[in-house]
């Protein structure tokens, strides 16, 4: 299954390649890994996408924890929560598609950030299988660039990960 | 106090409390080494190669229950100390390795001697520091030991630029008294209700075993093993890293467990009904098959990492918490408690294990011409009484020594179990004969393993360490050589070697006694002597049968109840129940 662990390391040189590492020396799947510096500028939040069984996963969130520079993690996927995730596509356009893409943006709620004669840049979020929807509107010739960050997400209701 | 930060640094390891340093020098740490030079109270052991140091730092370490320290200088001198740092990390052993760095502002400009040692070293560490800044360097020092030494234990590296230790720069010293990670709490307690659980679920046993490994050892819990086993009267069996937990000549003790552990033990582990597992972590070599391990069982588990807990066999009633509380608090429940172990269930189980136990499994032919590697560590017991400290390297030697040396204390066998180390044994022989200046030290050994480390019996001279090197002379890796006959038709590729030098010779090269024994009835006269020589070291070389094999074995893949015997048992083999 599918889990998405939230993690508060330490904002040290080197706890990302701890991680990293972990899950490469014991084989462990990643499917997608977005950190950056939360409020408190001497921790980070680091969101882990990964699959695996009930046993893996166990395991996953174990090993984790036994790194020094772990302060804190939860597993998403044990309770309701929101998870977004921010694609910017570059797409080629015509005189003639300009129009439909541009419908195409506003159905799925997403915005053109850069204009030129033959190119829009759009901005989108929301759920990963919201984002490949909209990629597989178009076809492949006519997608010049996808970038995206990998899902993030944070848990329902008034709990949160924090010291 | 104004100090550098090489000052600071011997300084901190005074503070710690530390005796021996085992070191190589080299140009990032020199201002370390100047530092050393000017004063007494932290001793220096200028090893032979740096491998040598971690494993000394190691059983220095396994022998005291009190962390190693190593230091090595940059690039070669810390990839050397790889293989000893990963050892000591697969055992869960305290250490700590003091690592010199190329100067911060070059570090990652490929210069003189520089390696990325924390990113090499980070798989094989509990955890590892770069000092950035002199003004952190005690505090790192003081959370190295602590991590080092709490919860499950491990080695920690401190990576040290050599700026950091510049004799130029000198700050206000100050090592702290106590330290606090925020990331990092390792629990000590265990639940209450699991506990509980527990002892329930012990007391209702018809048919249990006590399964102990080096958790025991490392947490100090032996008085409270043996209280709980004699208490309840269950059988019990260890581990390779728990020999000596329990003593080894106990009626109780069922003999080691696993590849080559015991009939008793492996059988009473296969039809067992409830276990109770004291830090051990369900190693391979111990489980055999999974899918067949202990069917009938319903597990206990007493450990304090919590990743050791389900790893690869799931257990019924987890406690995350040291050895020590945990055992403590279920003699009190079981003391207090009005049920009893039921007597009927227990004698007929004891009944069954002594059946097994009849078979005799561990004998082996005493009226060959040829020196049995089994008699020699059955003669070494007797020699010391039983109360050698004994090192050894890996191979089939170190099985027979796991097998024939009855241990009766913790801490007096030191071997590597997790990473299998080749090259272990001397070094390992060292750092426990400084530890334990007036008990006799015996390394067994065998001719390939004692090539790994063998420059180190200069440093035992340097040092006067004298242990007594008991070499198991088969001209084979016999351990390699034993797989290849079962598995590859007895073709030996590559498991034997052509030259083997002349071993009482090399010995004398480096000013020791060289003993060279052929005939079984030279053996224990040869071990007297030697250790009558007690302030020399004495390499004895046994020559020894080489077709000997380690029995009993479980073949790879193979369950608890499929053992390889060397003669097919007499006594009833098939348990009750299968
Ligand atoms: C050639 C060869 C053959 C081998 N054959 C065998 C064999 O036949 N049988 C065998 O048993 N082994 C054998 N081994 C060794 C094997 O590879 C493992 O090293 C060994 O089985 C592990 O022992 P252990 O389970 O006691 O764990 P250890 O490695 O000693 O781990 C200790 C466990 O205790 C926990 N712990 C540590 N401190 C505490 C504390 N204070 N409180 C609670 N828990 C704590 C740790 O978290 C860990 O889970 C062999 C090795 C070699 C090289
Ligand atoms: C550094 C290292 N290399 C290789 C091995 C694989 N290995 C395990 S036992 C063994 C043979 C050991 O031979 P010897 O020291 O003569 O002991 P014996 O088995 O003959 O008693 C080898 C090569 C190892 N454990 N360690
Ligand atoms: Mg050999």
């Amino acid at each position: 299954m599918r889990h998405i662990i939230s993690i508060l390391i330490e904002n040290e040189s080197g706890a990302l390649s701890r991680v990293a590492g972990l899950f490469s020396a014991r084989g462990y799947n990643i499917e997608s890994l977005t950190v950056a510096p939360t409020e408190d500028p001497s921790l980070s939040r680091m969101t882990l996408v990964t699959r695996g069984s009930n046993e893996i996963i166990e395991q996953i969130t174990k090993q984790l924890n036994k790194l020094i520079d772990v302060v804190k993690l939860i597993d998403l996927a044990e309770s309701s929560h929101i998870e977004r995730e921010l694609m910017l596509v570059k797409i080629r356009t015509t005189q003639d598609s300009r129009e439909e893409v541009k419908r195409m943006v506003d159905i799925f709620r997403g915005k053109i950030i850069d204009v030129t004669p033959n190119s829009y840049v759009i901005e989108m979020t929301g759920q990963s299988n919201k984002l490949d929807a909209f990629i597989h509107g178009f076809e492949a010739e006519s997608i010049i660039e996808v970038v995206r960050s990998g899902p993030t997400g944070i848990s329902r209701g008034e709990k949160g990960l924090h010291l | 106090m104004e100090l550098s930060g090489g000052h600071i640094l011997v300084q901190c390891l005074k503070d710690e409390g530390v005796e021996f340093v085992f070191g190589y020098p080299g140009g990032s740490v020199l201002h370390i080494y100047d530092a050393i030079f000017h004063q007494d109270d932290v001793k220096h052991i200028l090893v032979r190669h740096e491998q040598a140091a971690t494993h000394s730092a190691d059983a220095y370490a396994r022998a005291t229950g009190k962390p190693g320290v190593v230091l090595v200088t940059s690039g070669p001198g810390a990839t050397n100390a790889v293989t000893g740092i990963a050892t000591a990390y697969m055992d869960s052993i305290p250490m700590i390795i003091l690592s010199g760095q190329v100067p911060s502002p070059v570090i990652g400009s490929d210069a003189f001697q520089e390696v990325d040692t924390v990113g090499i070293t980070r798989p094989c560490v509990k955890h590892n520091f770069l000092v950035k800044d002199v003004n952190d360097l005690a505090e790192t020092i003081k959370k190295a030991f602590y991590v080092a030494t709490t919860g499950r234990p491990g080695p920690v590296l401190v990576d040290i630029p050599k700026d950091i230790t510049d004799p130029n720069i000198k700050i206000p010293y100050k090592y702290p008294k106590k330290i606090s990670i925020r990331s990092y709490n390792p629990v000590v307690t265990g639940h209450k209700g699991q506990i509980k659980k527990a002892v329930d679920m012990l007391l209702s046993a018809q048919r249990p075993i006590i399964y102990a490994g080096g958790g025991v050892i490392l947490g100090e819990a032996h008085q409270e093993l043996r209280e709980l086993t004699r208490l309840l009267g269950y059988p019990i069996t260890q581990t390779l890293m728990g020999l000596g937990a329990y003593p080894a000549p106990d009626p109780q003790f069922l003999g080691m467990l696993g590849m080559h552990g015991t009939y008793e033990a492996n059988m009473a582990m296969h039809d067992s009904d409830v276990i109770l597992a004291v830090g051990a972590r369900f190693d391979d070599r111990v489980t055999g098959k999974l899918a067949n391990f202990c069917p009938y069982a319903k597990i206990i588990h007493i450990d304090v990492d919590p990743s050791s807990i389900s790893k690869t066999v799931k257990v019924d009633v987890p406690i995350v918490g040291e050895v020590k509380p945990v055992l403590d608090q279920m003699i009190e429940l079981i003391k207090e408690s009005d049920q009893q172990p039921s007597k009927a269930a227990l004698d007929s189980w004891w009944k069954t294990i002594e059946e097994w136990r009849s078979v005799n499994c561990l004998d082996y032919d005493r009226h060959s011409s040829l020196i049995k590697p089994q008699y020699v560590v059955e003669q070494l017991y007797q020699v010391t009484k039983g109360n050698a400290f004994v090192t050894s390297d890996v191979g089939q030697h170190q099985m027979y020594a796991a097998q024939y040396y009855h241990f009766d204390q913790p801490r007096r066998w030191i071997n590597s179990g997790g990473l299998g180390t080749m090259g272990f044994g001397l070094p390992a022989a060292i750092g426990v004969k400084l530890a334990h200046p007036d008990s006799d030290v015996a390394c067994i050994t065998g001719e390939a393993s004692i090539q790994m480390c063998i420059q180190e019996l200069s440093t035992a001279l340097q040092y006067n360490t004298p242990v007594k090197i008991i070499n198991l002379n088969n001209r084979y890796m016999g351990m390699v050589r034993q797989w290849q006959e079962f598995s590859y038709q007895s073709r030996y590729s590559q498991s034997y070697m052509d030259t083997i030098p002349e071993f009482v010779k090399l010995a004398e090269a480096y000013g020791h006694v060289g003993m060279r024994i052929e005939r079984p009835e030279d053996v224990k006269d040869a071990l007297e002597q030697a250790f009558a020589m007690k302030d020399r070291t004495v390499f004895l070389d046994f020559i020894t049968d080489r077709t000997e094999n380690v029995y009993p074995m479980i073949e790879a893949g193979k369950a608890h109840n499929d053992m390889k015997l060397r003669v097919a048992p007499s006594a009833p083999v098939d348990s009750e129940l299968s």
